[in-house]
């Protein structure tokens, strides 16, 4: 198998749809013969971010290579930044606004929820110029 | 546990994923919380939430999950069930509260997975 490329547009205005992506790689994940742990680190870490995108950043862009060894994802918006990576690492940490909680999330388990489901996690962050995620899952 | 089990003993309406009900369930979890479902639940459980949108369901189809059940007699929308059966998940709903519903499957077997 060579390396598959895929590409998302997530729009920032619309909570219903989010996760729209993380479907649909996962999908693609299993119809490719994945194993099951492998797809399911993914698509958590994935769907997390995900949701991010649109609770923060107001959308963004993921973009997903598939290849046997690896599936690396990266993620990339424009929203506001984040101030203090370390600090939005802790769990329970969150800046989401109540509208946010109410819907489930915005309780400090994201990030924390990724860097747990991923083996690589890096992010390159600028307060006021946007942030992008740099994910890996290998596949072992 | 079986789905019908489930069913059964939280006396709960099937909205959607009748032809699932012999399906096997060996964890619950009950939260209005989806991240920390993400962050803990194994597979093969049951969901139990008060939270009616569509992420109840991305959340279970993310982690795998059976089953649904909106607890306090919360109905889905049509599109939350359209979604859910596109994924081949069982919604169901019950007029128990949050509490009362994950004590009853307690005391028939059904137990929480480990945390972490």
């Amino acid at each position: 198998m060579s390396s598959i490329n895929l590409h998302f547009d997530v729009p920032g205005d619309d909570f219903t749809r989010a996760g729209e992506a993380s479907g649909s790689v996962k999908k693609t994940l299993k119809d490719l013969g994945f194993g099951h742990d492998v797809v399911r680190k993914a698509v958590i870490a994935l769907y997390e971010a995900e949701i991010n995108l649109v609770i923060h950043a107001g959308g963004g862009q993921i973009d997903i290579e598939i290849s046997p060894e690896c599936i690396s994802m990266v993620l990339t918006d424009h929203g506001p930044g984040i101030p203090d990576v370390a600090l939005a690492m802790q769990e329970g940490y969150s800046t989401a606004p109540d509208n946010i909680r109410s819907l489930g999330f915005g309780a400090g388990m994201g990030l924390p929820n990724i860097k747990k489901y991923t083996d690589e996690m890096k992010i390159d962050t600028k307060v006021g110029e946007g942030t992008t995620m740099y994910l890996k899952v290998f596949n072992t | 546990m079986k789905v019908y089990e489930i069913r059964d003993i939280l006396d709960a309406e099937v909205i959607c994923g009748e032809e699932f009900m012999d399906r096997d369930v060996f964890t619950a979890c009950g939260s209005d919380m989806m991240s920390d479902v993400l962050a803990y639940v194994k597979e093969q459980a049951v969901l139990l939430s008060g939270l009616i949108n569509p992420q109840v369901v991305r959340t279970a189809e993310m982690m795998d999950m059976q089953c649904i059940v909106f607890v306090r007699g919360k109905h889905p929308d049509e599109s939350i069930i359209k979604l859910a059966e596109s994924r081949d998940i069982v919604l169901m709903s019950t007029k128990h509260a949050m509490f009362a519903s994950c004590g009853m499957l307690y005391e028939k077997g059904l137990r929480g997975g480990s945390l972490k």
